[in-house]
């Protein structure tokens, strides 16, 4: 009988940055693992992250979290692996992930080997693409075009296993990856060591969010075990529990399709698969497949276009409150037509709209008839203009009608509860995701690039980047 | 008829990805799950009128170990744009709250 075939990965946190736990570190790699991974981007918060090539993470919470992880894995003897660098995984990204990563090395006096993977591209790779067929589109489909292309910022694609699984072969004791998909970094070590390749996704696919897939989602990370035929989920925390059910119901987490999810190079398709309690803390998952398909690789592509600036009042007077959509009406009518006459076609194509917050500030929608009036709502102004400049001048304009806006003509003014001042607060671009597509490559390779991290240069110069950028 | 919150113990939507947002319906029981999974008015009629979406690429997925119904739909725009009131998609399943099954 030969001996059973395992890989174990240790999955610190859902998120770099949101949090590691020492102890339970600790205690997963006392277990036994191949690796620590865990990812550190999404677009879940929007398209400003990519567009602008920041972090939505503080430098702090990295830092505090690599300087957990950097050591134990070192201590350890396993691999550190990071994918999605600084929410968008954009090559600044990679790059300021990598100073605070030789920061805290050069602190424990060790000089682990750091691989960096690249995957930004620039808008002329995507156009030649574009042009030879390669780009497709996903649902909900619409066609791309060179000036998409063009509005762009930065495009990333998301990476797959083979690029962290050549950078692991190649020497590599920390992999800092740009944008991957989320269960690539946790799949790639076990695919490299032979797993099966359902169950690899899928295992990844479960932990991801890290502790999400347990009872405590607060209570840290979890890692799971690729045993032969199936593998197992357990929780770093000795009192949380990973259970048949928390498990399970990890596949609809923001995911369209519970049971099948496209990733380069197939798709992971866990219609058949069995979930049991091994004991009252681990699940044993089977039964997942994996179909390959011709490699592609998901594009991001983000950029800005106009800009914002709000203004915020309290409102809690009882009349306003009783006829707030008759307020609303009238109070836009009253601040389109002033910026009309004061600015004239120099505000260009602007756009004022306001969000009572309290109200209907989330809808948009006038409550249903005989809503009860609230105790006080909350306004926001948000001028849209194609300048920052033009955007602060359309709210400069209206500040007086927005401040004393009258509920009935001929009453007398009110003031309503300015919380700052100034009023108003410039807030920056609006910006846009302009891609959903796939490009095909032919080789996994063929879009990423792989640099070693130098330990001279590294963090010497001040690069363009931080999350205050 | 009951609403859709008598019989769903939890209700919730999210973004997946920048132009999907899915909801996810945990029935109460397996009574109210085989009861409803099917129901009528858990149609892709009812996403398209709630949503402002076109019906065409409702997916209405039925997961029976968890009773799930699972829905995903097209954002009618893209996440963060211009008159974004949601970025995450988190407060969409409230309109779903009241809705009456058909029986």
């Amino acid at each position: 009988m030969t001996a059973s075939r395992r890989t174990t990965i240790l999955v610190p946190t859902g998120a770099l940055g949101a949090g590691v736990n020492a102890r339970h570190v600790e205690r997963g790699i006392a277990l036994g693992v191949d690796a620590i991974a865990c990812d550190a981007g999404s677009t879940d918060s929007g398209p400003s992250y990519l567009a602008r090539g920041v972090s939505k993470v503080s430098r702090e919470s990295i830092r505090h979290n690599l300087a957990i992880l950097i050591p134990a894995a070192y201590r350890a003897g396993v691999p550190l692996i990071i994918g999605s660098c600084a929410t968008a995984g954009t090559d600044a990204g990679v790059d300021w992930t990598r100073d605070i990563a030789i920061e805290v090395a050069r602190e424990c006096g060790i000089s682990p080997k750091i691989a960096l993977l690249y995957s930004e591209q620039s808008r002329s790779t995507i156009k030649r693409k574009l042009a030879a067929g390669k780009v497709f589109p996903l649902a909900p489909e619409t066609t791309l075009t060179d000036a998409a292309i063009g509005d762009c910022e930065h495009i990333v694609a998301l990476m797959g296993v083979e690029p962290y699984i050549d950078a692991l072969n190649r020497g590599a004791d920390i992999v800092l990856g740009g944008r991957t998909t989320d269960t690539a970094v946790l799949s790639c070590v076990p695919i490299m060591r032979g797993a099966p390749a359902g169950l690899a996704w899928h295992a990844a696919k479960i932990t991801e969010c890290g502790g999400l897939c347990s009872e405590n989602p607060g209570e840290g990370g979890v890692l799971f075990r690729i045993v032969d035929d199936h593998f197992e989920v357990e929780p770093l925390n000795l009192e949380n529990r990973c259970t048949p059910y928390t498990v399970s119901s990890h596949m609809l987490y923001e995911n369209s399709d519970p049971f099948r999810l496209v990733e380069p190079g197939g798709i992971l398709d866990v219609t058949d698969a069995k979930y049991d309690a091994l004991d009252d803390r681990i699940t044993r998952v089977s039964g997942s497949r994996w179909d390959p398909r011709p490699y592609t690789m998901k594009l991001e592509g983000a950029g800005g276009g106009a800009f914002q600036t709000i203004m915020l009042i309290g409102i809690r007077d009882p009349k306003v409150l009783s006829s707030l959509d008759v307020f609303e009406r009238r109070m836009l009518t009253a601040l389109r037509r002033r910026v009309d006459a004061m600015i004239g076609p120099a505000a260009g194509d602007y756009d004022i709209s306001l969000r009572i917050y309290g109200w209907n500030g989330v809808t948009g929608e006038s409550p249903p008839a005989g809503t009860p009036a609230p105790h006080e709502v909350g306004v926001m102004f948000v001028a849209t203009a194609a300048t920052q400049e033009m955007a602060t001048r359309i709210a400069k304009t209206c500040n007086p009608a927005f401040f004393h806006f009258p509920l009935d003509r001929g009453m007398e003014l009110p003031s309503y509860a300015f919380p700052f001042s100034p009023a108003e607060i410039e807030r920056g671009g609006v910006f846009a995701f302009h891609l959903n597509h796939v490009v095909s490559v032919d080789d996994p390779l063929e879009l990423t690039r792989l640099v070693w991290a130098d330990y001279a240069t590294a963090g010497q110069r001040e690069t363009a980047h931080a999350e205050t950028a | 008829m009951p609403k859709l919150h008598e019989v769903c113990r939890y209700i919730r939507s999210k973004n997946a990805g920048p132009f999907w947002i899915t909801v996810d319906l945990f029935f109460r029981d397996d009574a109210s799950y085989s009861a409803y999974k099917d129901d009528p008015n858990i149609s892709s009629g009812l996403f398209a009128r709630l949503f402002g979406v076109s019906e065409s690429l409702i997916k209405i997925i039925p997961v029976d170990s968890l009773r799930v119904v699972k829905v995903s739909y097209p954002r009618p725009k893209p996440q963060g744009y211009q008159g974004e009131r949601d970025m995450h998609g988190g407060q969409q399943y409230v309109s779903l709250l009241e809705v009456e099954l058909a029986r």
